[in-house]
Parts: structure tokens; C-alpha cells; sequence
């Protein structure tokens, strides 16, 4: 199994902290540190599908509507009636958790991929709503006026400052879930992955942590969508539409959804990507999507993270 | 009652399983008293696997109880009749094969030390403390099997032998009062056999009940204490191996009614 030690998670913050800096040194790539911001927005959700997937392998086709749950309900509560960012998040966080629950609960009772098929429909439901409910979200122009971020009179400000408040998240995140997945309830995700009879049959509450973990996902996904409000101060529904949810997928699956670095890294790729490596093919970026997800699948299952393993095996049989 | 000896750990009364028209169990009534080793045998298709199915919760009965240390269980989800426990293995492996050996056991324990999603994510010390424990109580089951130099192993590359007995091994971590094996020398060599059978003297030896189905008749005779013979669902005869082995109505049951 795989063990994530102290030593890469130390190397991996120190490389975030240092990227900055080093970005800013080297022309033409300045305006990389606010990529990274989306990297990191994306990541944190992709860490949750990793657990929701990789793990405990039920499939969601719709955390673009939990990540757009969060973001308006930021938007609304900052941008209609002032409230407190910080307030706005938490509540947008109880309500996206609420709904995983209610989504979740009955589809998750069961074997099989209803899952996938519940959230395909929920993804469009809440599409429609962020479209149609204008008196609330702004409808199809979106909404603008959404606050930044700020703490004890520190302005979240610049890019940087967000930049290393949204990998702080990242990061409590990331270490939040590796200690899931290195404990009893990780044996026990990957274990209804494998088996839900014997799990069942060894006193685990299959369903249960099957909700469980599909609404931490949601919470991580909400949270990601409130950062992604306050980062742009503006958000309109085309944001969070079935293609988002299934980019999502496709980052997972390029970067391994049996490993949580695999989130991190494919999270990352495919943000740069999006931002500034395939503005070339426009109309048929799409194509490109879907050969990267074509070649994952067939030449590394495992994905990226999943390489060196690979490597391992191929070589040790020689 | 203080002589737990007598007691009766496991009870099935009258318990029917009907599958649309299909009777799989018609009143079955037998009960195993604690600290024995009880053996279910019958036909192919005479409702044994249904039978623990019902036992451990996979399905809920159409009529009847299952009662277990006197309370009924039928209604029972079957993590909590787990909970409760009753542990079991299967007749067709359901080992977590992506998982290590080691870790197969340790996911056996669950019921046992559990971790809360919170204290796990947040790495509280108590949760570390825990998952230290599982581990020594994992290795220790390892041990007793015989399976402790292949710990790190995955589970799926073990022959199926060895599979069979970390399955039986999965089930005593939870540290059940019943186990209920499911053909557990089924596939096996005569040397596996002879290992599965001492196996399952020495769980009983440690004073777990032990509930089997088998069907290889040599590992029956030699380790139950008590046969009850289904047939068709119902129960056709119970009495100790010797009585079962002349019993004109098993034989009749397994060799056709013409001899």
C-alpha cells in the first residue's frame, strides 16, 4: 500500500513556497504563480475525488455543482448581504455537505454505479438553477461585486497572498486526507472497494463511509468554489458545467486516482493546460482531452503517479 | 445460568427464505451450543450457504428468527451483526486481493479498535496508539495461522490454499464468539486439508463456536462435534457424526432413494 512519507510532503510544500519567487525570476512565466492559484483551487476538490474515487471507488460525475454550490453561496451572502467571507465559506460548506447527504444517502444504500448516474443528474440540475434563478445568482451573466479576502485587516490582495492562502488549504487538505487514508477508515474505503460482502461481513458500515467520504468530497469541493469566488470577484454559471466535472475526472484518471499525489499532479496539468498550453488548438482543445484520457487509460492505468510503481515492477521481473 | 457451557450461543427457529416461489429454507430449526464445533451439511443446493447468509445478515428471512446469545439478530444489518459477534468467511474467496496480508487481518479488527474519520484525518494520538494495537493484534493472528512471513504480501498472490486460511484468519481478528466458515476446505489439496482441519480445532480450542459448511466428509467427520443435515431447506437429521454417518435418511438424501 501506498505510504506517503513526511520527507515528499515537506519537499512538495517547500517547492509551493519557493514557486513564487522562482516563477517571478524567469521571463515569460511570471503570470504562473496565478495559474498556480487554479491548480490549487482544483486540487483540493481533486484530493476529495480521490478519496471518493481511488479509495472507496464510487464515481461522481457532479462535483462541479458542489464546487458551484460553494461559490454562490459565497457570492450571494458577501455580494447581496455582506455578511463575512469566512461565515459565507462555512455556510456554503454546510450546505454542499447537506446536499452530498441527501444525494448520497439513497443512491449510496446501493451496489453499483447509481452513484455516478445520481450526480450526472444532480450536476444538471444545479446548472439549470445557477442559469434560471437570476434574482439570485445573476442567471446566465453571472454575478460580480463578490468581496476579497481578508483577516484581521490582512488583504488577501495579490496574487501571491492568495497563492499561499489557497495551497495552505491545499495542504491542510492533502495531510487531512493522507492520515484518513493511513488509518483504519482508509483500510476500510479501500476495502469496500474491493469487496463489499467481506467488508460488510467485517462490521463495516459499507454505506455509511461510502456517505461519509462522498460528503468530504463535497465539503472540499464547496471550499474550493468559495476561494474561487473571492480569488476572481466574479463567478457565472458556464463555471461549473458537466464538462467542468468531468475535467475533473479526466485529471484524476492522468494523474492516478489511487494516490493522492496523483490528484495534486493531475489537478496541476491539466490547469495548465487549460490556462496556457492548449489555447492553440482552441474549438478542438476537447480532442485533446480526450486523447490524454484515451492514452491514460490504455498505457498507464495508474497514471502518472502511478509510473514509478510501474517502472518498479517491470524492471524487478527482469 | 452460570454454566455458560450449556448455553446455547446460536439459535435458528423456523426460519423460512423464500426467493419468489423457491423455497431455499423451510424451517430449518437447530441451535449450537457455545464453544462447540457444529457442521451443516446436505446436497448442493440444500439452502447451507442461504442459511448463513440469514445468520449473518445478508438477507432477512421471509419467517422465523435467527437468535444469537438469546437475542434476535434476523432484523440486524449485517455490519452490526458483525458487531455483535458473529464472523465468516466465504465460499468463494472474498479477500480484499489489492490489500496486504497483513492488512486483510487488520481490516478484520475494524469492529474491534475503530478510528473515527475525525481522529483519523486530524492524526490525534489516540488514533495512532489504535492503529498500532490492530497492527500487534493483526501480527499475532498472522502468527497463529501461520501466515506471518508473508504479511506485506498482496493478498490475491497467495495460493489458494494459503487464501483460505487468511480468510479464516480475517474472521477470528474481529475476535468473534461464532465463526461461520463456508466451505473451508473446498479446492484444497490433501495437505492444505489436513492444515485447514487443525486450524479450525485450534480456533475452537481457543473457545470460539465454530459453524461449518463442507462438504468434504473426512474434514466433517473428524472435526464436528454435531451434524445437522439439510435437504431441499429443511432439516432432515442432527445428532453427532457417528449417528448422521448411519442415518438411513442422509444416506437416502445423498446417494438417491433407490439404494
Amino acid at each position: 500500500m501506498l505510504r506517503i512519507g513526511k520527507l515528499p510532503i515537506s519537499t512538495f510544500a517547500f517547492l509551493i513556497i519557493i514557486f513564487p519567487w522562482v516563477a517571478h525570476q524567469i521571463p515569460g512565466i511570471e503570470h504562473y504563480t496565478d495559474v498556480m492559484v487554479f491548480a490549487g483551487i482544483y486540487s483540493l476538490i481533486t484530493i476529495g475525488l480521490s478519496l471518493l474515487m481511488g479509495y472507496a471507488g464510487q464515481i461522481s460525475v457532479g462535483h462541479a455543482a458542489f464546487y458551484g454550490i460553494g461559490a454562490y453561496v459565497s457570492g450571494i451572502l458577501t455580494a447581496r448581504y455582506g455578511l463575512n467571507p469566512w461565515i459565507c465559506m462555512l455556510a456554503g460548506i454546510s450546505v454542499a455537505g447537506a446536499v452530498a447527504l441527501i444525494v448520497g444517502a439513497p443512491c449510496l444504500k446501493l451496489k453499483g454505479h447509481y452513484l455516478a448516474m445520481a450526480t450526472l443528474a444532480f450536476g444538471i440540475i444545479i446548472f439549470i438553477v445557477f442559469n434560471e434563478e437570476a434574482e439570485w445568482t445573476g442567471g446566465p451573466d453571472g454575478m460580480s461585486g463578490i468581496p476579497g479576502l481578508s483577516i484581521f485587516g490582512f488583504d488577501f490582495d495579490s496574487v501571491e497572498k492568495y497563492f499561499y492562502l489557497v495551497w495552505g488549504f491545499v495542504f491542510a487538505a492533502f495531510v487531512f486526507s493522507v492520515n484518513i487514508i493511513q488509518s483504519g477508515a482508509g483500510r476500510a474505503l479501500r476495502a469496500i472497494h474491493s469487496s463489499e460482502t467481506a467488508a460488510n461481513a467485517m462490521g463495516v458500515n459499507v454505506s455509511g463511509y461510502k456517505v461519509l467520504v462522498f460528503v468530504y468530497s463535497a465539503v472540499l469541493a464547496s471550499l474550493a468554489g468559495s476561494l474561487y469566488a473571492h480569488y476572481l470577484n466574479f463567478i457565472n454559471p458556464a463555471t461549473f458545467d458537466l464538462f467542468f466535472s468531468i475535467k475533473l475526472l479526466i485529471m484524476i484518471a492522468l494523474g492516478g486516482m489511487h494516490n493522492l499525489w496523483g490528484a495534486v499532479i493531475g489537478a496541476g496539468i491539466i490547469t495548465f493546460l487549460n490556462y496556457e498550453w492548449l489555447h492553440y488548438f482552441e474549438e478542438f482543445e476537447v480532442i485533446v482531452y480526450g486523447a490524454i484520457l484515451l492514452v491514460v487509460v490504455i498505457f498507464f492505468p495508474d497514471g502518472l503517479a502511478g509510473i514509478p510503481d510501474m517502472l518498479k515492477k517491470r524492471l524487478g521481473k527482469h | 445460568m452460570n454454566d455458560t457451557s450449556n448455553e446455547n450461543i446460536l439459535e435458528v427457529d423456523k426460519v423460512v427464505m423464500a426467493f419468489g416461489g423457491l423455497m431455499a429454507l423451510f424451517k430449518p430449526d437447530f441451535s449450537v451450543q457455545r464453544g462447540i464445533i457444529k457442521a451443516i451439511i446436505g446436497p448442493n443446493g440444500a439452502g447451507k450457504t442461504t442459511l448463513f447468509n440469514v445468520i449473518t445478515g445478508f438477507f432477512s428471512p421471509t419467517e422465523g428468527t435467527v437468535r444469537f446469545k438469546g437475542q434476535p439478530i434476523s432484523s440486524l444489518k449485517t455490519h452490526e451483526i458483525a458487531d455483535r459477534g458473529i464472523s465468516r468467511t466465504f465460499q468463494t474467496i472474498e479477500l480484499f486481493g489489492n490489500m496486504s496480508v497483513l492488512e486483510n487481518v487488520m481490516l478484520g479488527c475494524h469492529t474491534r479498535v475503530r478510528a473515527s474519520f475525525m481522529a483519523a484525518g486530524f492524526c490525534l494520538p489516540g488514533a495512532r496508539r489504535k492503529e498500532k494495537e490492530i497492527q500487534e493484534r493483526a501480527m499475532k493472528i498472522l502468527r497463529f495461522i501461520g501466515l506471518a512471513d508473508k504479511c506485506n504480501d498482496p493478498a490475491d498472490s497467495l495460493p489458494l490454499g494459503e487464501q483460505k486460511i487468511l480468510e479464516i484468519g480475517r474472521a477470528l481478528a474481529s475476535e468473534p464468539e461464532l465463526v461461520c466458515l463456508d466451505e473451508p476446505a473446498a479446492g484444497l489439496n490433501e495437505t492444505e486439508t489436513h492444515v485447514a482441519s487443525s486450524l479450525i480445532k485450534a480456533i475452537n480450542a481457543k473457545g470460539v463456536t465454530v459453524l461449518l459448511v463442507e462438504h468434504d466428509m473426512k474434514v466433517v467427520m473428524n472435526v464436528s462435534d454435531e451434524i445437522v443435515v439439510l435437504n431441499y431447506g429443511q432439516k432432515i437429521a442432527e445428532g453427532p457424526p457417528k449417528e448422521i454417518r448411519n442415518n438411513p435418511k442422509v444416506i437416502e438424501a445423498y446417494l438417491g432413494g433407490d439404494t
